[in-house]
Formats: structure tokens, C-alpha cells, sequence
């Protein structure tokens, strides 16, 4: 317990310490940090400006998680279904792009969408002549990374639940008279929530507070917290104003994060309450 | 009184799971009301004709005809069939009422008729008190009336139940075992009950098949079968018998130590062909009187007394087996007989089975 402690304390109790510190001050006149307290970094960060930059993140990271879900959850569904022995194979396949750096993976992205890249040759190669499409720098490539580099999470995630269903428990529902997709809505599926709402959380968390997607794949103009932050501290020289701004980032992936402990707590204390019922 | 009407016939049917043969060209007929039961060790088949009678599995050859009409691959939610699984497969985000309403449901029938139907359905299987819990808060044999009532709600012209009793421990067991046939004189469905119980499908039964290595050995009554075996596996398999091996002749089998049992010998079975006698504990008697056809000392190496009765285990020259004998506790007492006596055994020529071996 207690070299954890440390750990913890060591690498990030006391960095974040230090941030919220900063976020207090003011910044100096040519840029370093002038001592005085005040709470306007705070203040600037209601700002019509910057807080319609934290929405605007909110709706790209929601777009994506929407469709890593999608995916992820279609993708793990396929993999459950597969024979038992080639299970372990698909999710060692769903998890490899893990292996390779994110950087690299996402610099694949651009040349796969650059006005030359790979999909345009593709389109080429079809008999398509017109003007390249434009692919890359848009809201669309940001979206397409970010969903790309978090699907493993929703894969993982969603499996472990499809995997423990009782198969018996669909069949039944079709034995009741329910078609295949009743049968997914009303029974595999709430079945399965668990499992979504956690790859969804982590595909929110890391999203919003993502950096590099937005700067190579939406080429700066789609600025994210992440982008802001960064610009802040290195750009900008406002660190006062970055750390005000990391913190609300903070805030926002700890409050979504304890909405979804809170629910995962109330599922499995109805199960819990439900057990000791069963008892007395 | 008139014949009774088939409701569902399986013709020739097989299926096979790439080179397992699973179901060997089958052919049974069920009938309108009756309670049948499949029986046979694991890997007969009688699970894979089940789930193909549900709708599961589709058969790679042969008809299953439900009143006449083919639902060989007609899909589970739309044959009127329904199945009580082994595991009962209630849906665990779901209270037992809906658990059972769900089947309702799916037929789109009124709020009004579905709610009337379910209370119904819930106090004949003694469930009202539970109608708000979830599965997980209920007993093993709650949660099985759960599973009956949520297929018995849909009225099924068939009801399949796939080792409904085997997670329900031995006294419960034997209650329910009474209380399933009785629902299903009460609710009028014919009942197809899969099982490797043979005691199970003996006392449930009004009619059942004997199943070995996806074949159909005998259908008959559980009495027929039980005192007509088709083979030496169904007279093994059902029940407990004793076994002579030796050599057929023109009025019995001769053991391999000379001696000779009395007893029909089948058509079948020429003269000097591989034969086995048997004939069952109860059948034998202790001290029989002179005229008896088959007679035979031995000495007694056990007793089992079990209260109704008293089991011997009595060593012969006939077979390397013990014979198994059943007398009443009654006749027990009124010749006492202890380990070690030796005693003489005898049985009728009408009470010997006789086997291919």
C-alpha cells in the first residue's frame, strides 16, 4: 500500500498539485508567471471564446465515442459469435495497432488521406478523375482518428460482457416468439450496457482531452481543449491560463467518470440488495 | 374408445455435426395430450432431436410434421412449440412477471389480456408471492416453475422440457416430478421431457423412446419397455436386471457352467447363437417350490435393507456378476436370511428375457 502511495503521490498528487497552483497566478507582462493571486484564469475560461472551444471538443469526442461504439460493440459481437478457438486470435488482431506507437498510427491517417494519399490513388485506380477530395485537415479525419486509435477499448470492453452472455438466454427469447432483433434490443443488449458505458467513458475521457489527433489530422483549425492547453503552455507562454484550463478538463473527465461509477455501483448494488433478499 | 390422434410426427429424421452423426434417421409419433419421454445416456441424440423439435437445430434429412404441416425449418418464434431449457435461461434484468409476459408479448396481445393471463398463470404455479423479484432472488425450484410458466403462458400445442428436473435436489425432485404431471393433465399440452433418468421417465411418462448413439431403440409404454426390453442396452439401461451369458437354445440359454435357464427364446436367436438371459430382482424368489422352471443356489454376500424391501446380493455359478434379488420386507421377515447363508433362488420360464448378446 504505502509504495503505492508514494508512487501516486510522487507522479500525480503533487504535478497536479503544482498545475492547480498555477492556475491561480497571473502571467507576467513578457510571459513567465507574476506571483499575485486571482481567479480570472477561471474566469476566462466561461468565455464565450474558450468555452465554446470545451463544447465544441464535448461534440467531436461525442461523435466519436458514438461511432467506436457502434463499431466496437459490432465487432466484439462478431468476435463472441466466432468458434471458441478463434476468439483469442480476433482480439489479439482488435488490439495489435496497440502495439505500434499512436503517433505513427495516426501519421498512417495523413497518408492515407492527403490529397494524393492512398484513398485518392483508390479512387483513381476506379476511374475517378475529378478534383482529389479533401479528406484530411477536416473535422471528419480528427473524428476518424480518434475513433481508429480508442476502438480497441470499446472491443475489449464490450467482449467481456457478449462473452458471458448464456447463449441459451437468446435462444430462449427466440423460443418466446421474439424475431433476432427483438431479441438483441430486449435482450442482449440490456445485457450488455455494462460493457458499452465503460468503452464509451474511456473513448470520452481520452478524446476530449486528446492533442495530437487535432493538431495532424485537423492541421490546427480545429482547435480542441488539448490543442488550447498545449498552445497555452508552449505558444502562448499563458501558463497561468493552461493550467486554469487543464484543470476544467479535469473536471470534466472526473465528473464523467464518477457518473459512470455511480451508475456501475447502482447496477451492482440492485445485484447486491438482490442477493440478500434472496437470503432472508 | 377412439384412436388417439397423432400430433406430431418425426419421419426419418437425422442431423449431423460435420462427421458425428448426431440423430440416425428417427422415426417416432407423438400423440394429441400425452407425456413422452426421450431417454438415453449423454450422447444419444435425444438433446440434438430436442432442440430440432424447438426449432434449433435444422434436421440435414427427414420431416417433423406438427398437425400435418412440415416446421422442419420453420424458426423457433414461429412454430407453436415452446422449450423449458436445462437452465432455465430466465432473463436476469427481468422480474418473473416479466419473464412471463415477455412470450405474450411478442404476440402483441391486449395489456389487459396479457396481465389477466400472467396472474393466472402465476397463481396455478404458486409464483404471485414472487411475481416483483428478480431471477437471482429466487430458489432452484421457483426459478423452474418460472421457466414452466413462462413457455406454459403461450400455449403451446407442444411444450418440450429439456432435463427440467437435473438442478433440483433428489426429494424436490421426486415432489415435482408429480407436480409436472399434474399440470399437464390440468393444462392439456402435450409434454415432451427429455431426460437420463430412466426412474423419471418411467414414473412421468404415458409413453417413451430409448435412445442410443443417435438410434431409436424401442417407443412403447414405460411399462412394455420396462417388462418388454427391444435389447440387452434397453433392459440394462431401464431398470435393474440380471444377466446370464451363455449359448441360445430351442427353450433357453445354456450358461457357460452347463446349468440351463428356461425362457422364450427370441425368433431371431438360431439355436447355438450368443445368447444372454435375464430376468429381474423382483421376479426371483427365495425357497421356491419345487415345480419352478429355473432354480439356482448361491450364497449371500450383502444385504441392502431399504425399508420398503431388502436387497441380496447373491453370489451363483451362473454369471461373474452377483445376482441382485428383491424380496419384501414382509417375506424377508418371515425367513430370515443373513450374509454368508446359502440360499436357493428361483424364477418363472414366463419372467426370463432373452437376448442377442
Amino acid at each position: 500500500m504505502a509504495p503505492a502511495l508514494a508512487w501516486l503521490t510522487a507522479l500525480m498528487v503533487v504535478p497536479c498539485a503544482l498545475v492547480l497552483a498555477l492556475a491561480f497566478f497571473r502571467r507576467g507582462t513578457y510571459g513567465g508567471i507574476e506571483y499575485t493571486f486571482t481567479l480570472e484564469n477561471f474566469g476566462l475560461v466561461f468565455d464565450p471564446l474558450y468555452a465554446g472551444i470545451f463544447l465544441n471538443s464535448a461534440r467531436i469526442a461525442g461523435t466519436a465515442t458514438l461511432i467506436a461504439v457502434v463499431i466496437g460493440y459490432a465487432a466484439a459481437y462478431a468476435i463472441a459469435a466466432a468458434p471458441r478457438r478463434l476468439q483469442p486470435v480476433l482480439l489479439f488482431f482488435a488490439v495489435l495497432p496497440f502495439w505500434s506507437n499512436y503517433l505513427i498510427r495516426t501519421y498512417a491517417w495523413i497518408v492515407l488521406l492527403n490529397r494524393e494519399g492512398l484513398v485518392t490513388q483508390l479512387l483513381r485506380w476506379f476511374g475517378y478523375t475529378g478534383e482529389p477530395p479533401s479528406m484530411l485537415y477536416t473535422e471528419g479525419a480528427v473524428i476518424a482518428g480518434l475513433v481508429y486509435n480508442y476502438l480497441p477499448f470499446v472491443i475489449l470492453a464490450c467482449y467481456a460482457p457478449l462473452s458471458r452472455l448464456n447463449p441459451e438466454l437468446a435462444e430462449a427469447s427466440r423460443d418466446l416468439g421474439a424475431s433476432a432483433l427483438t431479441t438483441f434490443r430486449r435482450v442482449i443488449l440490456p445485457l450488455t450496457v455494462p460493457g458499452i458505458a465503460a468503452g464509451a467513458v474511456f473513448v470520452f475521457v481520452l478524446s476530449i482531452g486528446n492533442f495530437v489527433t487535432p493538431a495532424l489530422l485537423g492541421g490546427g483549425r480545429f482547435q480542441m481543449i488539448g490543442n488550447l492547453v498545449y498552445d497555452q503552455f508552449l505558444t502562448a507562454n499563458d501558463w497561468p491560463f493552461g493550467a486554469a484550463l487543464a484543470m476544467a478538463l479535469i473536471v470534466i473527465m472526473l465528473l464523467v467518470l464518477m457518473a459512470q461509477a455511480i451508475a456501475a455501483d447502482r447496477a451492482s448494488g440492485h445485484a447486491a440488495e438482490a442477493r440478500s433478499n434472496a437470503d432472508g | 374408445m377412439s384412436e388417439p390422434r397423432t400430433l406430431l410426427a418425426i419421419d426419418k429424421v437425422s442431423k449431423n455435426f460435420g462427421r458425428v452423426t448426431a440423430v440416425d434417421g428417427i422415426s417416432l409419433d407423438i400423440r394429441e395430450n400425452e407425456f413422452f419421454a426421450l431417454l438415453g445416456p449423454s450422447g444419444c441424440g435425444k438433446t440434438t432431436l430436442l432442440r430440432m423439435l424447438a426449432g434449433f437445430e435444422t434436421p440435414n434429412d427427414g420431416r417433423i410434421l406438427l398437425d400435418g404441416r412440415d416446421i422442419a425449418r420453420t424458426p423457433p418464434n414461429k412454430r407453436p412449440v415452446n422449450l423449458m431449457f436445462q437452465s432455465y435461461a430466465l432473463f436476469p434484468h427481468m422480474s418473473v412477471r416479466a419473464n412471463v409476459s415477455y412470450g405474450l408479448e411478442m404476440e402483441r396481445l391486449p395489456a389487459a389480456e396479457i396481465r389477466s393471463r400472467v396472474d393466472a398463470i402465476l397463481s396455478t404455479t404458486e409464483l404471485v408471492p414472487f411475481a416483483d423479484r428478480k431471477p437471482e432472488q429466487l430458489s432452484g425450484g421457483q426459478k423452474q416453475r418460472v421457466a414452466l410458466a413462462r413457455a406454459l403462458i403461450k400455449r403451446p400445442r407442444l411444450l418440450l422440457l429439456d432435463e427440467p428436473l437435473g438442478a433440483l435436489d433428489k426429494k424436490l425432485r421426486g415432489a415435482m416430478q408429480l407436480e409436472l404431471k399434474r399440470l399437464q393433465h390440468e393444462v392439456g399440452i402435450t409434454f415432451v421431457i427429455v431426460t437420463h433418468d430412466q426412474e423419471e421417465s418411467l414414473v412421468m411418462a404415458d409413453r417413451m423412446a430409448v435412445l442410443k448413439d443417435g438410434k431409436l431403440l424401442q417407443c412403447d409404454t414405460p411399462h412394455a419397455v420396462y417388462e418388454h426390453p427391444a435389447d440387452r442396452f434397453v433392459a440394462d439401461f431401464i431398470g435393474v436386471m440380471n444377466f446370464v451369458p451363455g449359448k441360445a437354445t430351442t427353450d433357453g440359454v445354456v450358461a457357460a457352467n452347463g446349468a440351463r435357464i428356461t425362457g422364450k427364446v427370441p425368433a431371431t436367436l438360431l439355436p447355438g447363437a450368443s445368447a444372454v438371459a435375464s430376468v429381474r430382482p423382483e421376479r426371483i424368489r427365495l425357497f421356491p417350490e419345487a415345480q419352478t422352471a429355473n432354480r439356482i443356489s448361491g450364497t449371500v454376500e450383502a444385504l441392502a435393507y431399504q425399508g420398503l424391501d431388502l436387497q441380496l446380493h447373491v453370489r451363483t455359478a451362473l454369471s461373474p456378476k452377483p445376482f441382485l434379488v428383491r424380496v419384501t420386507a414382509d417375506a424377508a421377515d418371515r425367513r430370515p436370511v443373513s450374509a454368508g447363508d446359502t440360499i436357493e433362488l428361483g424364477w418363472d420360464a414366463a419372467d426370463v428375457r432373452i437376448f442377442k448378446d
